[in-house]
């Protein structure tokens, strides 16, 4: 054969397509941009608003005049689904923005290395810093990570390795207990253990609280990753004449480790911000308690919320600056369980 | 034939597991039952807690409007009041405000990220939207006081202006800020990228070949949607709006921040009153006395209560769903 | 069956071997009405997913009335090709394709061309059967006209028409109503068929409509298949050799040495079962592999 034929995708956009969609584009912004001139409609919103409505009615019109009712339908919905994409993303947007703006100025050399004893919330911002916070959510999601890692994987083993009759219930329970508001989880410990029994704040209290939060996401992320597992692993483990413990202990949970690894992370995302309870249990002190199981603590969310409460420009910059951090941590912790996932499926 | 030919009874299987086997059985039974253990002691300490106020206000409790201590000088309570009537009210109004909000957007960018947009595209979208989902709520409650409720008032400000004739957007006295819609589009924003993944899973399942079955009759995207995917998906979305209504229930910081605690039932979404059994907590919960604390626990446990009903019905039905579609 | 080596008609001067002067063989027209089109005809087909290339240079013609089936070992290209044909091809994420396929001698890949028309003119019906679960069996065979929003005079006399032409009247007539799921397999598949008729399509694809059924259903579909051809083109990809003797007026063997699949060989049936003219069609006919 001479000629060698060369893939194409015709159904592919054509430049002439390309070029008719950017110029409708241009069309629906223009005369979103006089719109907002001409009515009391106005704001950023606004602009976005009016640009998708005229966007979808410029492409149906078009469409309706080439291909038809049907097709008009079509480029209507499509416009119709990307705004609500669009409105999906704002929010995101703006909170990123918003925080990074805010946040850096409240940033300073020493805020890793100071705590909050001596200073007070209308103090300049390179006064204090958030050390005492930090060490405060580090000790209760180290405490929390002690009691629900044991429980939610061990939830995790009874629903995929065992397999017993509870299963179904116990399933759907965990689902259920992640629907647990989190103040409710902070009132349970007072009721049940704060008050009976400590009589005080202190970070174990916190971090109880939040072992109840974190046991669904452990437990059904776990469970999720050792579903995948192949039975075949087991049986080859079950027909060397191993026990079931030591197929679990030797087979089963190694090939399993990066995707616990993931469910022990998303579980610390999901509490590393977790505020309601704090409020309740945990004092919210402005100084490094070196102590966990006696005294009041700080944390990042209480710190955020009670700089934010305080209302002085500095104190709310400093809870700008506190989200700032809270935030980094959290999307650390995220890319860091997408990127042991993405290994795991990749292996 | 004189005899008949002999069924052999099965013979049973049995296998006597081994001490350590029995033991690791054990310890993880006893760890899977802890989530039922847990779930039974929150109901059962609130319930225990709550006992004194539930009896002495009986079902005032959940009619009545009025929470109120009165202290004489020596800072004995004289007399009290605990209705959660208005706090009940005032969550679920802002939970559906916020359902109404998010579902449609959600159920839109689904659609998109599953069936418009191109591969790239998703890959970051879906990663960016699950990392929302993970955002903390006081991001929420701080970024939604600070930046977002003056454009909230203003567009209730609108609604009003244009659609104050119906009763539901009245607004007496003339008074938007931090209203029950103010706090349910902050609820809004922080639930949508739970429906968002819920529908987008479900979406997923949508069968491949009645979708190309669609397509090769000449449909477009939009009537393939419409014929295979809404149908097939049209429950499990009810149940991921119910998922949302239930985290938007138990909310606490984020809607603390940006509503106004009126302790008067008020349906007017606009109106800068509202109510919120979380917030009643935090906002009561460092002034109270004993027994005002045992109100507050009552409280927990009715939201309690409240949210698990909520969420087990949408997991029956997101599950349902989830089977049938395969 | 007039082989036509280097003819008029074949599409690229540029063919060099004798494989590829089979594969520019052309089929004779057996019926000419202007009623149902002057058929399909495949120039120079090529077909991707991502770099696997898995489909080379198929030139075929399809006369309009006739029924050809495509055979030959899995993974050979014939579903991908027949994919191609009503632009089905593209959904698959890193397709792509070369070539024209013409209908009526319209290129149903030029620019501009509504490819939902080319789907309402260009019907399919798949492997497994796969009627809208949500919707009833009447609401399944109209179910077409819906979804490209046709309009039609008589609704009642079409579903009928529909239904009778694909075998099923008699079983459903009084259940119009129930779901499609109710029904069993083959039904299911002849329920897809009558759908597919609906918008009166002037080719029918069907790939490996029976492989999913018993024998008793494949049979009452070869039945519907031969009574259909008098009013449309079809196109039949099997895996059973004798189905495609039992049904088809031409055959074409396709088939893969590892590489991309190519068309060995088309012919009337008769001929490609009776005396093929490759040495690897009679060995697949004959059984000796495949």
């Amino acid at each position: 054969m001479s000629a060698v034929a060369i893939p194409t995708k015709p159904w592919a956009k054509s430049p002439q397509d390309r070029i008719l969609g950017v110029s409708f584009l241009i069309a629906a912004a223009a005369f979103s941009y006089f719109f907002v001139a001409v009515t009391e409609m106005k704001g950023k919103l606004a602009y976005a608003f009016i640009f998708f409505v005229a966007y979808g009615v410029i492409t149906s019109t078009y469409s309706f005049i080439t291909r038809g009712p049907q097709a008009a339908k079509d480029s209507f919905v499509s416009t119709l689904v990307a705004l609500g994409a669009v409105f999906t993303v704002i929010p995101i947007a703006s909170i990123l923005f918003t925080v990074v703006q805010k946040g850096v100025p409240g940033l300073h050399l020493g805020i890793l290395s100071n705590d909050m004893s001596m200073a007070t919330s209308t103090d300049p911002i390179p006064t204090g810093g958030v050390l005492h916070a930090i060490t405060g959510t580090l000790t209760m999601v180290v405490l929390a990570l002690i009691m629900s890692i044991p429980i939610g994987i061990l939830t995790a083993l009874y629903l995929t390795e065992i397999k017993g009759k509870f299963a179904g219930p116990i399933r759907f329970l965990v689902q259920a207990m992640s629907g647990v508001p989190s103040i409710v989880a902070g009132l349970f410990i007072l009721s049940a253990v704060l008050y009976p029994i400590t009589k005080n704040f202190s970070a174990l209290m916190g971090a109880m609280a939040l072992t109840i939060l974190m046991i669904p996401t452990i437990a059904r992320t776990s469970e999720e990753v050792l579903l995948l597992i192949p039975n075949e692993l087991r049986e080859a483990g079950t027909a060397l004449g191993g026990t079931q413990w030591r197929t679990v202990a030797m087979i089963v949970l190694p090939a399993a480790r990066s995707g616990l690894m993931t469910a022990i992370i998303l579980g610390i995302a999901r509490i590393a911000g977790e505020t309601a309870p704090l409020l309740l249990l945990t004092g919210g002190g402005d100084k490094v308690n070196p102590n966990p199981f006696n005294g009041s603590v700080g944390s990042l969310p209480y710190y955020i919320w009670k700089s934010f409460n305080a209302g002085s420009p500095e104190a709310l910059t400093r809870a700008w600056a506190g989200l700032l951090i809270l935030m980094i941590v959290v999307f650390i912790l995220f890319i860091s369980a997408r990127a042991l996932s993405n290994r795991k499926m990749s292996k | 034939m004189s005899q008949a030919t002999l069924i052999p009874s099965p013979r049973e299987i049995s296998t006597e597991p081994r001490r350590s086997d029995k033991v690791f059985r054990g310890v993880v039974t006893s760890g899977g039952i802890s989530s039922l253990f847990i779930l039974g002691l929150i109901a059962v300490f609130l319930a225990y807690r709550g006992f004194e106020v539930l009896k002495e206000e009986g079902l005032g409790f959940i009619t009545g409007a009025d929470w109120s201590v009165t202290l004489d000088e020596s800072a004995n309570v004289v007399e009290s009041n605990f209705g959660l009537s208005a706090m009940l009210v005032g969550t679920i109004l802002c939970a559906l405000v916020a359902v109404v909000i998010a579902v449609p957007i959600s159920v839109f960018s689904a659609l998109y990220l599953n069936f418009y947009a191109p591969g790239w595209l998703k890959k970051i979208l879906v990663a960016v939207i699950d990392m929302m989902a993970a955002f903390p709520s006081i991001l929420f409650g701080v970024w939604g006081f600070l930046v977002l409720m003056p454009s909230v008032e203003y567009w209730g400000k609108l609604i009003n202006r244009y659609l104050g004739w119906i009763p539901l957007f009245e607004v007496k006295p003339y008074f938007f800020t931090r209203s029950p819609f103010v706090a349910g589009v902050v609820l809004a924003i922080m639930i949508i990228p739970i429906i968002t993944s819920v529908s987008r899973e479900i979406f997923a399942q949508a069968p491949l070949d009645r979708i190309q079955a669609a397509f090769a009759l000449g449909a477009t995207r939009w009537a393939m949607i419409k014929a295979v995917v809404i149908p097939h998906g049209r429950s499990g979305v009810v149940g991921g709006a119910m998922l949302g209504l239930g985290r938007a229930m138990g909310e606490t910081v984020a809607v603390f921040t940006v509503l106004n605690i009126v302790f008067q039932i008020n349906w007017h979404i606009l109106l800068g009153a509202g109510g919120n059994v979380a917030s009643l907590i935090i906002l009561k919960f460092s002034e109270a006395g004993d027994y005002e604390i045992k109100a507050l626990m009552a409280a927990g446990l009715i939201l309690f209560l409240l949210t698990l009903a909520v969420n087990a019905v949408a997991n029956v039905i997101v599950k349902s769903t989830g089977k049938s579609g395969r | 069956m007039i082989q036509t080596p280097e003819s008029e008609k074949a599409m690229s001067s540029t063919q060099p071997s004798s494989l590829a002067s089979v594969a520019n063989a052309r089929v004779e027209r057996t019926q000419a009405s202007s009623a149902i089109g002057t058929g399909l005809e495949a120039r120079g087909v090529h077909a991707w997913f991502g770099k696997n290339h898995v489909l080379a240079d198929i030139n075929l013609e399809f006369a309009a009335g006739s029924v050809t089936a495509l055979i030959g070992p899995s993974g050979c290209g014939k579903s991908t090709f027949i994919r191609t044909m009503n632009r089905m091809h593209e959904f698959i994420p890193g397709a792509a394709m070369a070539g024209q396929v013409l209908l009526d001698g319209k290129d149903v890949y030029a620019p501009g061309v509504d490819v939902t028309k080319i789907r309402l003119q260009i019907g399919m019906v798949f492997q497994k059967p796969n009627p809208f679960p949500s919707m009833t069996i009447g609401e399944n065979v109209l179910s077409g006209l819906k979804l490209a929003q046709i309009k039609v005079e008589n609704k009642d006399e079409l579903l009928e028409s529909c239904l009778v032409r694909a075998g099923l009247w008699n079983e459903v007539k009084d259940r119009l109503g129930a779901h499609g799921g109710s029904l069993s397999g083959g039904q299911q598949q002849r329920l897809c068929i009558a759908r597919a008729l609906a918008v009166s399509p002037q080719v029918l694809l069907m790939d490996e409509p029976c492989s999913a059924l018993d024998p008793g259903s494949t049979l009452r579909i070869e039945d519907t298949i031969r009574e259909l051809s008098d009013s449309m083109t079809i196109i039949i990809v099997t895996h059973n050799m004798q189905q495609a003797a039992r049904v088809s007026d031409y055959t074409a063997f396709f088939l893969s040495d590892g590489g991309p699949g190519e068309m060995i060989e088309v012919a009337r049936t008769s001929e490609i079962f009776s005396q093929p003219k490759d040495q690897r069609t009679e060995n697949y006919v004959t059984g000796r592999f495949g």
